[in-house]
C-alpha cells in the first residue's frame, strides 16, 4: 500500500462520520427548535468533513473505492473512530434503553471532541499532505463554532439548575474516561508522524487539558480521575454499540449492493 | 411546507365596530384593496388577527411535524451525499417552522402558547404528515409530490396582505426550490437503477399520490366562506384550482420519470385543457384529519416527548442567564 | 407544561447585513436564553446559506416602534420640505451629473 497516511485519513473520516451520525439522531427531538437547527448544522459539518476525508482515502486506495464503499461496506473492526464518538446519548445506568437522548451527554461529548479536533486540525493544516491541509483549513472554522456551541452549553448546564448540574456531571463522569484513548498509543500515529505531525504528544494533551479544565471550572463541574477501562476504537476494537450503529446506518445500502443512489 | 385550507365561520366574519374604530377599519380596508401590507402595529379586525394566528401557527406546526417522517430515514440514507442532502432539507424545515412561529408572534401570541395548542391537540398540522415513510423512495416522493404541492400553495402566500407572513413566505419559497428538485432527482436516479429500486419508487408513488391530492383540501363547493380569506389576501387561489395546477404540472414529470400515477381516470381533456382525474376518498382524508390516521398519535407523542424531555434544558439555560445577569449587575454596581 | 412567560426563553429580533449589503435588515426573530446564545442561534437559523455577514440581535422588549397613528406627526412634515430632495433643484445640463 503506497499511501502511508491512509490509517490517519480513515481514522479522521470515521470520527467525523460516526459523530455526525450520532448528532443527526437529535433531528426533530431537540429541547427547542433552535437547537434542532444547531445540531443539524453540526451534523452536516461533520458529514461534510467525512465526505472529503473518505474521498481522499478512496483516491489513495484506488481499486474502485469510493466514499460510499468505505462508509457502507466496511465492518466494525475496519472502523478507526474513537470509541467516545459511537456511544449512545446516555450513560450506562440511564433508564429507558438505547433510544433515549440525554442532551447533557451529547453536548459534553461534542465539547470533549471539539477541543481535540481544534488541536488536530491546527496540526494537520501544517502537515505534509496538502489535501489534508486543505481539508483542515476548512474544517477548523467549523470546529471553532462547534467548540463555542458545545462549551457554552456545558457552562449553561453545569451552572444552570441543580438538575442540569447533576446531569452534566453524570455525563462528564461517564464520558471523560473515554478521552484517555486520545493520548494512549494510537494505531495511526506512525501515519501521522510521516505527515509531519504527532497526535499523541504531551504538548497536544496539555493544550487539550487547559481548554477542558477552564470550561469545567466555569461550569462548576468536577473532573474524574484518570484510570479504569481504556477504550480502543482507533485500533478497530469497539464497544458493543458500534455494530448497532453500523447495522442501522449501512442496512439499506447493503440491501442493494449494486445500486446507485 | 403546507397548511390545509381553513374553514371560516360566517357568523364571526361580520365585524361589529365602534365608531372610533371606523377610521382605522377604513384604513385597513383601503390597504387591503390596494394590495398593500398590514404590519404588526396596524389596526386589524380581531377576526383577521385570529385567522392569521391560526393559519400561520398551523403552517409552522406542519413544518415541525414534517421533520419527523423524513427524519426517520436520515440514519439509514444509502449514500453520504443523500444523507447530507436529507439532513439539510430537514434542517430547512425546522428553519421554516421557526420563521413562521416568528411571524405569528408578531400578532400577539407566543411560541410556548402555540406549542401548547399543538401538544394538547387544539391546533392542527397538515395531515399529510400522519402517514408513514415506509421506504427510502418515500423520502424522494415527499420531496417531489408533497413539497411540489406545498410550493403551489406557498407562492401565492408571498403576496398575502400580512407583512411578516408574506416576508416569511418569500424566504421559505427561496429555500423550497431545492427541496422539490432533490426529491425528483433522487427518484430519477432510482428509476434508472435496479429493478428493486424502480419497484420501490412505484410503490411509494402508489401510496402517496392520492394523499397529496387531498392535501389541497376539500372541493370549494364544501367551503363557501373562502371569500373572506380571498379578500384579505390570505388565501388567493381555490383548493380545486391549486389541485388542478398541481396535477397538470406533475403528469409530464411522472412521464419523464417513468412512473405511472395510480389513477385509471387520469387523462387529458382537450376541451378543458386540463387533466381529468378520479374521485378522492374524502372520508379517509377526514378520518386522518380527525386523528384516526396511521401515525397521528406517534407524531404528536414524539413532539410532546421532545418538549417535556427538554424542559430541564430550557430551565437550565434560563437559570444560567439569570445568574449571569445578577453577576453583571453586581459587577457594575 | 402550561405556557408560562417566566419559563419561556426571551424573544430576540435578528438583523443581518449580507456581504454585498449596505445595511442590516430585519429578517425575523428567535428565542434564546441570552445574547450570545441568540447570536449563535441567529447564525444557524438566518445565515447558514450566506458567507461573510454581520449579525445584530436585539431583545424584542428593547425595541421601540413608532405607532401607526403617529405616522402623520412623524413623517408628513417631511413632505412639505421638498427642498431636501435633489429633484427640486434644476441643474443646468452642461454642469454634468450631480
Amino acid at each position: 500500500m503506497g499511501a502511508p497516511q491512509l490509517p490517519l485519513v480513515l481514522h479522521l473520516a470515521d470520527n467525523a462520520l460516526v459523530l455526525g451520525q450520532r448528532n443527526a439522531e437529535w433531528c426533530g427531538h431537540a429541547p427547542v427548535l433552535e437547537e434542532d437547527i444547531a445540531l443539524a448544522n453540526h451534523s452536516l459539518d461533520l458529514i461534510g468533513q467525512a465526505r472529503m476525508l473518505y474521498q481522499h482515502a478512496a483516491q489513495l486506495m484506488g481499486e474502485g473505492h469510493t466514499e460510499d464503499s468505505l462508509a457502507y461496506f466496511r465492518d466494525a473492526p475496519a472502523f478507526r473512530n474513537f470509541t467516545l464518538l459511537e456511544l449512545p446519548h446516555h450513560g450506562p445506568l440511564a433508564a429507558g434503553g438505547g433510544s433515549d437522548r440525554d442532551f447533557a451527554t451529547t453536548l459534553v461529548r461534542n465539547f470533549l471532541y471539539a477541543a481535540w479536533a481544534l488541536g488536530m486540525w491546527t496540526r494537520l493544516s501544517q502537515g505534509k499532505d496538502p489535501q489534508l491541509a486543505a481539508i483542515a483549513a476548512k474544517a477548523i472554522k467549523e470546529t471553532r463554532y462547534h467548540w463555542q456551541h458545545s462549551s457554552d452549553w456545558v457552562i449553561r448546564l453545569g451552572d444552570g439548575t441543580s438538575e442540569s448540574q447533576r446531569r452534566a456531571q453524570a455525563a462528564v463522569d461517564h464520558l471523560m474516561p473515554y478521552t484517555q484513548e486520545f493520548w494512549a498509543p494510537l494505531a495511526h500515529e506512525e501515519a501521522a508522524l510521516l505527515m509531519g505531525v504527532s497526535l499523541q504528544d504531551v504538548q497536544f494533551q496539555n493544550e487539550w487539558n487547559l481548554l477542558i479544565d477552564a470550561v469545567l471550572a466555569q461550569a462548576s463541574l468536577a473532573r474524574p480521575a484518570d484510570g479504569g477501562f481504556l477504550s480502543s476504537g482507533n485500533h478497530g476494537i469497539h464497544s458493543e454499540h458500534m455494530t448497532y450503529l453500523l447495522g442501522e446506518m449501512q442496512s439499506l445500502a447493503r440491501a442493494h449492493p449494486h445500486a446507485v443512489w | 411546507m403546507y397548511t390545509q385550507a381553513l374553514d371560516i365561520h360566517p357568523q364571526l366574519a361580520a365585524p361589529l365596530i365602534a365608531t372610533e374604530d371606523a377610521h382605522k377599519q377604513t384604513h385597513f380596508e383601503e390597504t387591503i384593496n390596494r394590495e398593500g401590507k398590514i404590519e404588526p402595529r396596524d389596526w386589524m379586525p380581531a377576526y383577521y388577527r385570529k385567522t392569521l394566528v391560526r393559519q400561520i401557527s398551523q403552517h409552522a406546526h406542519s413544518e415541525i411535524v414534517g421533520m419527523l417522517p423524513e427524519g426517520n430515514w436520515i440514519s439509514r440514507a444509502p449514500s453520504l451525499k443523500r444523507k447530507a442532502i436529507l439532513i439539510a432539507k430537514v434542517q430547512d424545515e425546522g428553519g421554516h417552522g421557526l420563521y413562521l412561529y416568528s411571524a405569528a408572534e408578531t400578532l400577539g401570541t407566543s411560541r410556548d402558547q402555540m406549542l401548547e395548542a399543538l401538544h394538547t391537540g387544539r391546533a392542527k398540522y397538515s395531515s399529510i404528515f400522519n402517514y408513514p415513510t415506509l421506504t427510502w423512495a418515500d423520502v424522494g416522493v415527499i420531496g417531489w409530490l408533497v413539497d411540489g404541492a406545498a410550493i403551489m400553495n406557498q407562492i401565492p402566500l408571498c403576496r398575502c396582505s400580512y407583512g411578516p407572513y408574506a416576508r416569511a413566505m418569500v424566504r421559505i419559497c427561496k429555500e423550497e426550490s431545492f427541496h422539490q428538485r432533490q426529491g425528483f432527482e433522487s427518484l430519477m436516479v432510482m428509476m434508472q437503477g435496479t429493478p428493486e429500486q424502480q419497484a420501490m419508487v412505484q410503490d411509494a408513488v402508489n401510496r402517496w399520490w392520492w394523499k397529496c391530492l387531498a392535501m389541497f383540501g376539500p372541493p370549494d363547493s364544501d367551503s363557501p366562506n373562502s371569500e373572506q380569506s380571498k379578500r384579505w389576501g390570505i388565501k388567493r387561489i381555490s383548493n380545486d384550482d391549486l389541485r388542478q395546477s398541481f396535477i397538470d404540472a406533475t403528469v409530464p414529470q411522472a412521464k419523464v420519470m417513468g412512473v405511472s400515477l395510480p389513477d385509471p381516470d387520469l387523462k387529458w381533456n382537450e376541451e378543458r385543457q386540463h387533466h381529468d382525474y378520479g374521485a378522492i376518498d374524502w372520508d379517509e382524508f377526514w378520518d386522518t384529519v380527525n386523528g384516526k390516521g396511521p401515525c397521528n398519535k406517534e407524531r404528536l407523542a414524539t413532539r410532546v416527548k421532545a418538549w417535556e424531555d427538554g424542559a430541564w434544558v430550557r430551565e437550565a439555560a434560563l437559570a444560567f442567564a439569570n445568574k449571569q445577569h445578577v453577576r453583571q449587575t453586581k459587577e457594575a454596581a | 407544561m402550561s405556557a408560562n412567560a417566566a419559563t419561556e426563553w426571551p424573544l430576540w429580533e435578528v438583523f443581518v447585513r449580507s456581504k454585498q449589503g449596505l445595511e442590516h435588515r430585519h429578517c425575523g426573530s428567535l428565542h434564546a436564553s441570552d445574547a450570545s446564545h441568540a447570536m449563535q442561534m441567529a447564525r444557524d437559523v438566518y445565515t447558514r446559506r450566506q458567507e461573510g455577514v454581520s449579525l445584530w440581535v436585539v431583545a424584542s422588549a428593547q425595541i421601540h416602534a413608532s405607532e401607526p397613528h403617529d405616522k402623520a406627526a412623524l413623517f408628513e412634515p417631511a413632505s412639505d420640505k421638498i427642498f431636501r430632495h435633489p429633484s427640486f433643484y434644476d441643474i443646468p445640463g452642461d454642469v454634468g451629473h450631480m
